[in-house]
């Protein structure tokens, strides 16, 4: 299914850690999943959501679990549908509410990931699913490759719709509404794609981190930006190439794949941090 | 630069004040709580009608009601001079503040062109929409701020680029909410002198809440004092020499009131 690209992985990248085919499968799910981080996460950090985004991991955590009871063989889709619930839900809450969000979001954050603790570890059978915690790049399956090209295309399209009103609807509420835009829907639809993305990937890249591969190619960009376009761009860049770095390291490193990509990204974060003066007018 | 007439007027002449919008008996309750009542305000073109009222007296969710935001009950109805265009009025809505986290990588043109077009701006960058957001711009005096970072203007400079952003397209009624903090005496002057000024030109029906009298003193037409609902209204002299005006701002507007001579008020002191 996926043989041409492994001829083309062949061709242009010629090295030992590129030879073996789960690490040909993992560099093609590298590079249809970072960028997707790299571009929601910057409205994620432009919007002060890194705690949010953090609790729709714990949501999607919930769902593996609820999905593993139901006795549903792939419970990534039952996962999926709980977590995109689950984001709505907190997102017409904190709308509604007046106290503060943060306190709200918690309260769902720990609830979800107590929740799916408690049901991933009856019957003392938590072993199996340790792997959700960390996540296992390397294990990745050409069919799963093919759903998450789906997914890909799926999210960019969706994001070339809704961006503008995403960012009108960040900026301030009322002005929004004055330009006719429903923010409590666009808000929805942004925060469900995040829950989807983050789902779906949570197996390989692990719950611990997922939130830091969200936020931290986006806070490395906002160092170093001035508008919409270049904040993009250069999120989504240090995304994919901390992706397949991080995915080098880890194969010379024997480390966890998603932790490794993580770290690489930090120390893109640190680099524009110091590079930060140079950028601002 | 400004001669444009106002966007529902033909010619000079046709811009007579008439058009009319209409506050009819609005009414808000938030769980037991009656936020607003019986608030009717009437609001000619070409004139800025300023909403003063203490702090809690509900100027903001007023604003909020007539965006829509807000549950309420009562009417907002629009009526053209001529009778042409009646029904709900297009708004445009300076707002008090942004929520963005400001030194995010957005620029002023950024959200020009989120609220223009829904050709995705994290990709494209079309030259005729630059051009056009120049125009804007240039209106409020702004057009060197088109490249700007949202992060890096100051407050006066802010808060023109907002009001270039709700006369895009022209509206039928414009919502201005002051901010309370962030903008220097210099900007204010500045920002309402482009406010009256543009008010004249395109024959804008203005609503503001503002928190500043002694520039309502001087820019507004006409002057609504509401606490809950609406007290009393009138020109500003009139308004400001009401014994109620004195009692809900205190007994040094009172005096202040009736020594200087309105609109060239100049009193110190916060309120």
């Amino acid at each position: 299914m996926l043989d041409w690209w492994y001829i083309i992985v062949d061709i242009l990248l010629p090295f030992h850690w590129m030879s073996h085919i789960f690490m040909k499968n993992a560099l093609l799910a590298v590079l249809l999943v970072t960028p997707l981080f790299g571009m929601l996460g910057t409205m994620v950090v432009s919007n002060r959501m890194a705690f949010f985004s953090d609790a729709l991991g714990h949501g999607a955590f919930t769902g593996i679990a609820l999905g593993a009871l139901l006795g549903i063989i792939q419970p990534i889709w039952a996962a999926t549908v709980f977590s995109v619930f689950f984001a709505i839900l907190i997102t017409v809450i904190k709308n509604k509410s007046k106290s503060s969000t943060d306190t709200i979001i918690g309260v769902f954050s720990s609830t979800a990931i107590a929740a799916g603790l408690v049901i991933m570890s009856y019957g003392g059978s938590f072993n199996k699913y340790s792997s959700y915690l960390i996540g296992d790049l390397l294990s990745i399956t050409p069919s799963e490759i093919i759903m998450l090209s789906g997914t890909f295309v799926g999210v960019t399209l969706l994001w070339m719709i809704i961006f503008n009103r995403v960012l009108l609807a960040s900026l301030n509420q009322s002005l929004a509404a004055s330009k006719g835009v429903n923010t409590l829907l666009v808000e929805i639809m942004f925060t469900a794609v995040i829950a989807i993305i983050v789902t779906i990937t949570i197996q390989w890249v692990g719950l611990l981190i997922i939130n830091s591969l969200l936020v931290l190619p986006a806070a490395a960009a906002r160092n170093v930006t001035q508008n919409v376009r270049q904040y993009h761009l250069v999120s989504i860049l240090i995304a994919i190439v901390s992706g397949i770095t991080g995915l080098g390291l880890s194969y010379y490193w024997n480390t966890a794949t998603g932790a490794t990509i993580v770290l690489v990204a930090a120390f893109f974060f640190f680099i524009t941090l110091g590079l930060r003066n140079r950028f601002t007018v | 630069m400004i001669n444009e007439i106002g966007h529902n007027c033909k010619s000079k002449g046709d811009c007579c004040g008439f058009c009319c919008t209409k506050i009819e008996n609005f009414n808000v309750t938030i769980g037991k709580n009656n936020i607003l009542e019986k608030v009717n305000v009437h609001i000619h073109c070409g004139e800025l009608t300023a909403i003063i009222g203490p702090n809690g007296a509900g100027k903001t969710t007023l604003l909020k009601a007539i965006l829509g935001e807000v549950d309420h009950t009562g009417a907002l109805i629009y009526i053209d001079a001529k009778g042409a265009r009646t029904g709900h009025p297009l708004i445009g809505y300076v707002p008090q503040h942004l929520d963005f986290d400001l030194g995010s990588p957005t620029s002023v043109f950024d959200i020009f062109m989120a609220c223009r077009t829904s050709i995705p701006s994290w990709i494209f960058k079309p030259r005729s929409i630059s051009a056009s957001v120049a125009v804007s711009l240039a209106k409020v005096k702004a057009e060197h701020l088109l490249h700007r970072k949202l992060g890096t203007l100051s407050g006066g400079e802010l808060q023109r680029v907002l009001l270039a952003l709700a006369l895009d397209p022209i509206p039928d009624l414009l919502l201005l909410d002051e901010p309370v903090a962030g903008i220097d005496h210099n900007g204010l002057e500045l920002f309402y002198n482009i406010v009256s000024e543009l008010r004249r030109n395109y024959d804008l029906s203005i609503i503001l809440v503002s928190h500043d009298l002694d520039l309502v003193a001087r820019y507004a037409d006409r002057v609504v004092l509401m606490n809950k609902t609406m007290i009393c209204s009138g020109s500003p002299r009139e308004v400001f020499s009401d014994e109620r005006t004195s009692k809900i701002f205190g007994m040094s507007w009172y005096k202040l009131g009736h020594e200087i001579k309105l609109p060239s008020a100049n009193y110190e002191g916060d309120i």
